[in-house]
This record gives C-alpha cells, sequence and structure tokens, in this order.
C-alpha cells in the first residue's frame, strides 16, 4: 500500500507554524560551534620581493589574489614579512609593514614624470621618451664634462659631471651591470645606498 | 589546531595501542602572546601589521603631547602602543611603553557579561573572540571588561576586538603583530613555553639589570590571561598606562549574570507555580456583574 505523503491546507499550516514557535522559542537549527574568520593569504599567490624603502632591504612576501588563471587580472591583498630572509626574518618595521598601502594606492606613481627646467608641474612621459631624453642628457653631459688628462697629463678618462646612486632593491647582478655601464662611462660617484 | 579533528584515536585489527598516541605534548592553557615591555621600542609595527591584516584604514593620527598614536582603542584599531612618561626611583626620566590590546583572559569578563548567544566565544585554544553577526550591540561586554578593550562601532552597532588573529593562529601561523616586531620583544607559543621564558627573563632583569622588581604580569583575577607581559616593575604595573594591579571582573557583572540570574529564574518558576496553585485552590476569578454607572 502506498504511503500517502499529500497533506491538507490545515496541517502544513499547522506544521509551519509549530516549526515556526519551536525555533522562536529556542530549538536553534544552526550549527552549535562558532568558525574561526577564513584566511584571506589561504589561496594567494606567494612573491618575494625586498621592501624598497631604507637600506637594510627586508624581505617581503607580496599575496595576490588569483591563482594566475588566463582571465584573471592579479591584485595584491597582503604583504608581510618573508621569514626566510636572513636580514628580518620576517619582522618589519612600521613603514614595511603598511607596503600593501604602497602597492595599492591611487597616489602610486604609473609613468615617468619629468619636470622641465621653470616649469611648476610634473608631466607624464612615455617610457620610450623617458629613455631617449635620458640616454641625450648622458651623451651630451659626459661630452661636456669628460676629463681625458689630469693635470699632470695622465691619462684618466673619467666622467666628472654624473654620478650614480643606486636603491636598495638592488641586486647583486643589477649593481654588476651598473659598475660595468657605469665605469665604461668613465663614471667616478658611484654610490649605493646600502652604504649612506 | 585543524589537524587535531583528523587524530587517530583508534585502528581496526591493529595489535596494540595507537601508534603515537599520548606522544602528542598536552597544549596545556592554550596559546600566548609574550610581552616584553622592557625591549619594546615603540616603533608601532605592532599596529601597522595589525591594521593592515584586519583590512582597516589608516588613521589620522591625533595628537596629544605624547608618541602615541592616539588617546585610545577604537574599534577598527585594536593594538596601541601606550606612552607613559615616567620617573624612576633615581630621578632619571623614562617611557614606558605597553603594547594595549584583548589580553584573551582564561575567565572573560566580555563574555560572562555578553546576553547574546554566541556573540563571544571562548576556542580550545585561549583565543577569545567576538562572532558580530551574533552581536545585538548592547555593550555589556564593554561593562565586563576590567581592561577597558571593546570598542562599540556606532555605524553597525557592533563591539570590536583584537582577535588574536584566530585565523592566523587556528592554521599555523602567529598573529601579525608577533610577526612584524622588529626587536624581538613580542613571543608567541604555548602558555607553558610562554611562562617559562617570560619567569627566565624576568630573572635574569632581576639580576643582571637595576630593574630589581622585574616581574610577569599574568592576572589571577581573571585566572590568568592569554596574553602576559614582562614589567620593569611588577609592583607597579598602573604607571604602564593603566594596566590594573588586580583586575577582576566588575562585581556587578558577576552577580547579575551569576547568583542574581540564578535567584530570578527561581522567582519567575516559582512564580508560575503560584499561579496555577492558586488557580487550583481559588478557581478562575468571577468577573462581578457590571453595575450601571450613571454619569450625569
Amino acid at each position: 500500500m502506498p504511503a500517502d505523503f499529500s497533506t491538507d491546507r490545515r496541517t502544513f499550516l499547522k506544521l509551519g507554524t509549530g516549526a515556526a514557535l519551536a525555533s522562536v522559542l529556542g530549538f536553534d537549527l544552526r550549527p552549535a560551534y562558532a568558525q574561526a574568520r577564513e584566511l584571506k593569504i589561504a589561496r594567494t599567490t606567494e612573491t618575494r620581493s625586498t621592501c624598497p624603502y631604507c637600506s637594510v632591504s627586508c624581505g617581503v612576501i607580496i599575496h595576490t589574489l588569483g591563482d594566475k588563471a588566463k582571465n584573471v587580472t592579479p591584485q595584491v591583498v597582503h604583504v608581510e614579512g618573508d621569514p626566510d630572509h636572513p636580514i628580518n626574518r620576517g619582522t618589519l618595521c612600521p613603514k614595511g609593514a603598511s607596503l600593501e598601502q604602497d602597492i595599492v594606492n591611487s597616489r602610486r606613481l604609473l609613468k615617468p614624470q619629468v619636470r622641465r627646467p621653470g616649469s611648476d608641474h610634473w608631466e607624464n612621459i612615455s617610457w620610450d621618451q623617458a629613455i631617449d631624453e635620458i640616454a641625450r642628457k648622458v651623451k651630451k653631459t659626459r661630452d661636456d664634462t669628460f676629463v681625458a688628462t689630469d693635470p699632470q697629463g695622465r691619462t684618466v678618462n673619467r666622467c666628472e659631471g654624473i654620478a650614480w646612486s643606486g636603491g636598495c632593491t638592488d641586486t647583486n647582478e643589477f649593481n654588476y651591470l651598473v659598475v660595468k655601464s657605469m665605469r665604461s662611462l668613465g663614471v667616478c660617484y658611484l654610490e649605493t645606498q646600502a652604504r649612506v | 589546531m585543524p589537524t587535531a579533528a583528523l587524530e587517530i584515536k583508534a585502528i581496526s585489527a591493529h595489535p596494540g595501542p595507537v601508534p603515537g598516541k599520548g606522544a602528542k605534548r598536552n597544549e596545556g592553557d592554550g596559546v600566548c602572546k609574550l610581552i616584553d615591555v622592557t625591549t619594546c621600542i615603540g616603533c608601532k609595527a605592532c599596529e601597522v601589521a595589525c591594521l593592515e591584516w584586519n583590512g582597516y584604514p589608516f588613521h589620522e593620527t591625533k595628537f596629544d603631547n605624547t608618541y602615541q598614536t592616539m588617546p585610545d582603542l577604537q574599534w577598527n584599531y585594536y593594538n596601541l602602543i601606550r606612552f607613559n612618561e615616567h620617573e624612576f626611583a633615581d630621578g632619571s626620566f623614562g617611557l614606558l611603553m605597553r603594547k594595549d590590546q584583548c589580553m584573551h583572559c582564561a575567565d572573560p569578563g566580555c563574555l560572562r557579561a555578553c546576553p547574546a548567544d554566541g556573540a563571544i566565544v571562548q576556542y580550545s585554544n585561549g583565543i577569545v573572540d567576538f562572532q558580530q553577526e551574533y552581536c545585538i550591540g548592547c555593550q555589556y561586554c564593554v561593562s565586563g571588561c576590567p581592561f577597558n578593550i571593546p570598542k562599540f562601532n556606532s555605524m553597525t552597532k557592533k563591539v570590536h576586538k583584537c582577535t588574536l588573529c584566530s585565523d592566523r593562529v587556528a592554521v599555523g601561523l602567529e598573529p601579525a603583530c608577533i610577526k612584524s616586531c622588529p626587536t624581538g620583544c613580542l613571543h608567541f607559543g604555548t602558555k607553558d613555553d610562554m611562562k617559562a621564558l617570560a619567569e627566565t627573563r624576568a630573572a635574569q632583569l632581576r639580576e643582571q639589570t637595576a630593574h630589581t622588581n622585574a616581574g610577569v604580569y599574568d592576572p589571577p583575577g581573571v585566572g590568568g590571561t592569554q596574553v602576559m607581559y614582562v614589567l620593569h616593575d611588577i609592583r607597579n604595573p598602573e604607571a604602564y598606562g593603566g594596566l590594573p594591579a588586580n583586575p577582576t571582573i566588575p562585581l556587578m557583572v558577576r552577580l547579575w549574570k551569576g547568583p542574581v540570574k540564578w535567584l530570578g529564574g527561581l522567582a519567575i518558576s516559582l512564580g508560575l507555580v503560584g499561579v496555577v496553585a492558586h488557580f487550583l485552590r481559588f478557581g478562575p476569578k468571577e468577573a462581578h456583574p457590571i453595575e450601571e454607572v450613571h454619569r450625569p
């Protein structure tokens, strides 16, 4: 004999009212435990980098939303210290701890800017134009200030009009290239932030 | 700990006991944050790391003739270094710096005072956490806290405080403030380990420095806390921005949530019994016939 599961309207209303009353009177149907918040970096892509501020050059891990899938534009969601980095071993100073806001910031510069002589404002220029102008200025400065021999007539081949100052995120390899290229121009004033 | 649920308790058809059973170290009284105020330099990296992790905006700071970021904690500012000018016994001047945040008491006054089901929970690792979705915004927790920590958000009508980064700790990471601290004045581990570390440090201060009264702040009035301090002078914790010497849950909260609640429940039950007894003894109240009232 097939069971009759059909209910008439009256029974349905009775059951519904009963269930509503039961939940109002403290019969809780939710799971009874608290759930800790979801870890916001559980599925992020970790990228190791160097804090750009002072010469200490602490290692940081940049957490980026997205699993590098093709259709995703990654977004930095969190930055914290790199525990494997020998300099800071995971710690950061207050300025370094705020690095996320250095990256995700409406006032961040995304293009090269130049302030022309006599101008009172910065203007955006393209990378091509910036590299071109820098190259021309380097060439002109070197031509103007190159010293082939010193007053005693000894060959020195130095360029006194240009100085180079490196930043703290420069790697050994980058600095090797800096020294090679700057020495080839005859630049003597080579400085890096690590010595400041 | 996340792996605890998958710990093997019994094995089918296995001769002898479960391998490794009992080998796991007892976590004891849960996790603990140890703050060695003697090595704090007041750099506030923990403040920034806390804001960053919790996704709160950076605030406009308020200058109050001190290095302190702002006068007090806020609902979206869980962690504040309190700077206190102090004159030592020898007349020298110094700054006492204390990281102020939720102490995660073993016997939390906020949890006792809270009337909302599930709005405040204490995890098995000792962390006391607010569940804002169940919070009704009554602020009883604010009055129940002996350390004046919970802060009310008047826009959402919810109360917030430090979570000891329960989301990070649950997956085996340290809280954000601990990780950032560049001088290593913040430590994190089990309560037992932190107690040992704190006592060692306090003994070192007493023997090797002029701080002969150095000690560990782990107030028994609230059953101990999951956040402990090593202080230069344990006799005078008030000098560190009003750290109470012997914090206890306010008497009214203890009464109201203890005997008074019990007595009140008893009174209501007895009242109901009385009503029923009165009905059985005297029966229903008869309505007297209404006399005609002649109004002039």
